[in-house]
C-alpha cells in the first residue's frame, strides 16, 4: 500500500490509463474487423477503469471504487449483447469489415 | 291565464318537436311524427290565444269552466335571471317582449303556421324525407317566435340568422337537385348581404344608445326629443338593408323567386306569409328610430314602390305557377315596405296579416294543383281545372279577389289603407300613390291571368284524371279562404288603435277624411277591376292576343319574361368578378405565388439543410467514431485553452462534492498526523 502511494506518482497512472485510452480510440478508428473493434472498446473501457482507481486511492473515496465496479457490470453486459450482434451480423452479412457494413446509410 | 304567461313555452314546443323528429323521426312511426309535428305548433297557437284572451280582459275575471283568469298586461316582459352577455357596460338579457305588435305576429306565425303544417301533412305524404321535413318546419317556427318574441335587438338577430337557416334547409330539402340545392346557397348568401347591413346597424346602435333593448332605446329616445337624423338615419338605413335581405325588396329581392324550389308548403309558410315578413317587422319594431329619420323613412317608401312595381311586371309574364306567386309576394312586401315608409306601420302589419292569409292560400292552392297535376308547374300546362278540382278552386277564386283587392275581401281593406295613408303624404306621397294604384292593376292583371291559366279553357295537361287533393290539404285551404275573404273586415281603425301602444308613429301624421277615402277605395276596386277585365280579355276570350302582342313588342316582352336581367346583370357585375378576383388574385396570386412560394421557400431551405447534413449519416461506424473522437478531442482542448484548473473540476464535479473531499482528506491527514 505505502509504496503505491509515496513510489508510484498519481500521474504515472493517469498516464498509463491516457496511454491505453488513446491506444483504444486509435485501434477504434483504424481497424476493420469487428472483434478488433470491440475489444478497442474494451480497452478503452478498463483504461477509464484504472484513472477511476488511482483516483480513488489517491483521494480516499470510495465512489471511485464503485464507478469501476458499475463500468464492469456494463461491460459484461455489453459484451454480451454486442458478441450476439456480432454473430448475427455476421449470420447475415458473412462478414465482419466494418466498411461493409453501413445499412443505415441513407 | 294564470300569473305567469310562460312565453318561453311558446317558443319551446316547436323547438321540442324539432328534437324530437330530427332525433328520432327516422325511427318513430310515420304518424307519432305527424302528431308531433302538428301538436307542437297547434300548442304555441293555443298559448297565443290565450294569452290573447287575457290581454283583451281589463281585470280578474272567471270564465265558467276554465276557473279564474288573470289579465294580462301588454307590454308583458319575461327575462331570464341571468344575463346572456355582459360586456363592460353593455349587458344583454334572455327577454321575450310581448306586445300588441308581437301579439299580432304570434297569431299570424303560430295559426298559419299550424294551417300549413296540417296542410303539408297530406302534401309531403309520400315524401322519404317527412321526419326531417317536419323537424325543419318546427326549427323555423322556433326561430320565428324567437324574432316575434325577441326583447333586443341581438336576440331579435338571433332568430332573424335562425329563420334564414331553416330557410335555407327547406329551400334546399330536395338537395338531390341541384337547383333545389344552388337555391339554398342563394338564399342563404343574398341573406348574408343583407345581415351585414343589419348587423352594423346594430352596432351602431350599440355605440350610439349603449344598449340594445328596445324598451331602453325607447326610453333615451322619449328623453332625447332632439336626438334627429344623422346617426339615426345611417342606422336606419343599414337597418333597412337587412330588411330588403329578409323581405326580398330591391336590390337584394333575387333569392326569393329561386326559393320556389323548396316544397310548395315551405313557399306559403317562409316565404309568403311569415318568414320575408320578417323584414316589415323589423321596421315596425324600431319604428322609433325611422321615425327620426326623415330620409331612411323615404328610402324605405321609395325602395317599396319600386320593388312592387318592378315586381309585378315581372310576374306578368312568368309561366311557373310558384314564380309568379313569388314576384307577387315581392311585390306586395314592397306594399308593406311603402306603408312603412309613409309612417303607417299598422297599415303595414295589417296588410301583412291579410297577405299572410291570402298568399298562404294562394300558394297552398298551387300546391293542391302542382299535387292534382303530378309536378307540374307550368302554367301553360294547366287549364280546365275548375271543374276537376273545384275546392282547390273556390278557395283560390277567394285568394285571387282579395289580392286584387275586391271589396269585401280582405285585401282590399289594407291595400287600401297603404294607399290612403301614402296619398296624404304630400306631393311625393301621390307619387306613391299612383305607383301603388298601378301596381294594383297589375296585381290583379297577372293573378287573373294566373287564375285563367290554370282554371279555363280546355285542359293542356297531359295527365287526364287530375284528382283533388285530400282532406288534411283541402281544410286548410277551407279555413285559409274563410280568413281571405273575412280578415280584413276588422277594419283599418280598430286595427291600427289595437296597435297604437306598439306601432302608432312618433311623428306628425296628416289627417284626411272619409270622403277621400272613399273616392281613393273606389278608385282602388275601378283598377283592380280593370286589370280583371284585360285578363279576361287576353287569357280567356282572345287567348292568342298575348303571343301577338308579345310579338309586337318583342324587347320588351323579352326584358319581362326574362326578369329585366337582373340575375345576368348581378352575374356579370358582381358574382364574375368575385369569382375572376377570388381564381386569379387570391387564387394565383396570393395563394399560389405568395403562401405557395412561402411555402416552397421553406420546404427548400429545409430539404437543402438535410442535403449537407446527411453526409454525416455516412452509415459507416469507423466515420461516427472518428467524429466522437474529433467531439471529445474538441471539448477537451476547449477546456484546456479556456478553463483554468479550478474551471476544469467545476466542469466534471459539483464545486461541493470538491470541496467536502478536500475538507475530508485534510481532516484524515490531520488524523494521521496525530
Amino acid at each position: 500500500m505505502s509504496f503505491l502511494q509515496h513510489d508510484v506518482p498519481l500521474s504515472w497512472y493517469l498516464l498509463l490509463s491516457a496511454v491505453l485510452f488513446s491506444l483504444g480510440v486509435i485501434g477504434f478508428l483504424i481497424k476493420r474487423n469487428l472483434i478488433t473493434v470491440f475489444m478497442s472498446i474494451e480497452l478503452m473501457l478498463n483504461a477509464v477503469n484504472l484513472s477511476f482507481v488511482a483516483f480513488a486511492y489517491q483521494w480516499h473515496e470510495v465512489r471511485g471504487q464503485i464507478f469501476v465496479f458499475f463500468v464492469m457490470m456494463v461491460a459484461a453486459a455489453e459484451a454480451a449483447v454486442g458478441l450476439a450482434i456480432i454473430i448475427a451480423v455476421f449470420r447475415a452479412r458473412a462478414t465482419l469489415a466494418v466498411d461493409r457494413i453501413d445499412l443505415m446509410k441513407l | 291565464m294564470n300569473e305567469s304567461t310562460h312565453l318561453w313555452l311558446i317558443l319551446l314546443l316547436p323547438f321540442a318537436g324539432f328534437l324530437l323528429n330530427g332525433i328520432l323521426g327516422s325511427r318513430l312511426p310515420r304518424r307519432l311524427v305527424t302528431v308531433i309535428a302538428v301538436l307542437a305548433p297547434l300548442a304555441s297557437f293555443v298559448l297565443v290565444l290565450s294569452a290573447f284572451a287575457a290581454s283583451n280582459i281589463s281585470a280578474a275575471t272567471s270564465c265558467p269552466g276554465c276557473g279564474p283568469v288573470t289579465a294580462l298586461a301588454l307590454p308583458s316582459v319575461e327575462t331570464l335571471p341571468y344575463p346572456w352577455l355582459v360586456v363592460g357596460q353593455i349587458r344583454v338579457d334572455f327577454s321575450l317582449v310581448l306586445d300588441q305588435l308581437s301579439m299580432v305576429m304570434l297569431l299570424v306565425v303560430t295559426g298559419v303556421g299550424f294551417v300549413i303544417h296540417v296542410y303539408s301533412v297530406g302534401y309531403m305524404r309520400d315524401d322519404p324525407g317527412y321526419a326531417r321535413y317536419f323537424s325543419f318546419l318546427n326549427l323555423f317556427l322556433f326561430f320565428m317566435t324567437l324574432l316575434v318574441l325577441a326583447g333586443n335587438i341581438l336576440l331579435m338577430f338571433v332568430g332573424w340568422e335562425g329563420v334564414g337557416l331553416a330557410s335555407y334547409l327547406l329551400i334546399g330539402f330536395w338537395f338531390q337537385r341541384d337547383s333545389a340545392a344552388n337555391a339554398g346557397k342563394k338564399a342563404f348568401i343574398v341573406n348574408r348581404i343583407g345581415d351585414f347591413g343589419f348587423l352594423i346597424g346594430i352596432f351602431l346602435i350599440l355605440a350610439t344608445f349603449g344598449t340594445l333593448s328596445f324598451s331602453k332605446i325607447a326610453v333615451l329616445l322619449a328623453i332625447n326629443p332632439a336626438w334627429h337624423a344623422s346617426v339615426l338615419t345611417v342606422i336606419c338605413l343599414c337597418l333597412l338593408f337587412g330588411a330588403a335581405g329578409k323581405s326580398a325588396q330591391l336590390p337584394l329581392y333575387v333569392w326569393l323567386p329561386d326559393a320556389m324550389e323548396g316544397p310548395t308548403p315551405v313557399s306559403a309558410l317562409i316565404h309568403a306569409a311569415t318568414m320575408v315578413t320578417a323584414g316589415v317587422y323589423m321596421i315596425a319594431r324600431t319604428h322609433l328610430l325611422f321615425d327620426r329619420a326623415p330620409i331612411a323613412l323615404a328610402t324605405v317608401a321609395i325602395v317599396g314602390a319600386v320593388t312592387a312595381l318592378f315586381a309585378a311586371t315581372i310576374a306578368l309574364a312568368q309561366n311557373d305557377i310558384k314564380r309568379v306567386l313569388a314576384y307577387s309576394t315581392i311585390s306586395q312586401l314592397g306594399y308593406m315596405f311603402l306603408a312603412c315608409g309613409v309612417a303607417a306601420y299598422s297599415a303595414a302589419i295589417f296588410h301583412l296579416v291579410t297577405h299572410s292569409f291570402f298568399k298562404a292560400l294562394l300558394f297552398l292552392a298551387a300546391g293542391s294543383v302542382i299535387h292534382a297535376l303530378g309536378g307540374e308547374q307550368d302554367l301553360r300546362k294547366m287549364g280546365g281545372l275548375r271543374t276537376k278540382l273545384p275546392v282547390t278552386f273556390w278557395t283560390m277564386t277567394a285568394a285571387v279577389f282579395a289580392i286584387a283587392g275586391f271589396f269585401p275581401f280582405a285585401g282590399f281593406f289594407s291595400k287600401d289603407a297603404i294607399l290612403y295613408a301614402a296619398f296624404l303624404q304630400g306631393t311625393g306621397g301621390k307619387l306613391l300613390w299612383f305607383v301603388g294604384l298601378v301596381t294594383a292593376l297589375l296585381t290583379s292583371l297577372y293573378m287573373f291571368r294566373l287564375w285563367y291559366l290554370a282554371f279555363f279553357g280546355e285542359s293542356r295537361s297531359p295527365k287526364t284524371h287530375p284528382h283533388e287533393s285530400p282532406w288534411s290539404m283541402r281544410g286548410p285551404l277551407v279555413i285559409l279562404a274563410i280568413l281571405s275573404v273575412c280578415g280584413g273586415w276588422i277594419g283599418i281603425e280598430r286595427f291600427s288603435s289595437y296597435l297604437a301602444p306598439a306601432a302608432a308613429a312618433h311623428r306628425p301624421m296628416p289627417t284626411g277624411s272619409p270622403s277621400l277615402e272613399f273616392i281613393l277605395s273606389v278608385a282602388a276596386v275601378l283598377v283592380a277591376l280593370e286589370g280583371w277585365l284585360i285578363a279576361d280579355k287576353y287569357y280567356r276570350r282572345k287567348r292568342e292576343r298575348p303571343a301577338q302582342l308579345a310579338a309586337a313588342l318583342p324587347t320588351g316582352y323579352k326584358l319581362i319574361s326574362n326578369k329585366y336581367y337582373v340575375d345576368e346583370i348581378y352575374g356579370a357585375a358582381i358574382v364574375k368578378p368575385l369569382l375572376a378576383i377570388s381564381k386569379y388574385v387570391l387564387g394565383w396570386v396570393v395563394d399560389t405565388a405568395i403562401l405557395g412560394g412561402i411555402a416552397w421557400l421553406l420546404a427548400g431551405v429545409a430539404s437543402l439543410t438535410g442535403m449537407i447534413l446527411q453526409r454525416w449519416q455516412s452509415g459507416n461506424l469507423r466515420s461516427y467514431a472518428a467524429w466522437l473522437a474529433a467531439g471529445a478531442a474538441a471539448v477537451l482542448l476547449f477546456l484546456l485553452l479556456t478553463g483554468s484548473p479550478h474551471a476544469w473540476s467545476i466542469s466534471f464535479f459539483h464545486a461541493e462534492t470538491i470541496y467536502k473531499v478536500h475538507h475530508i482528506t485534510v481532516t484524515h491527514i490531520g488524523q494521521a498526523g496525530h
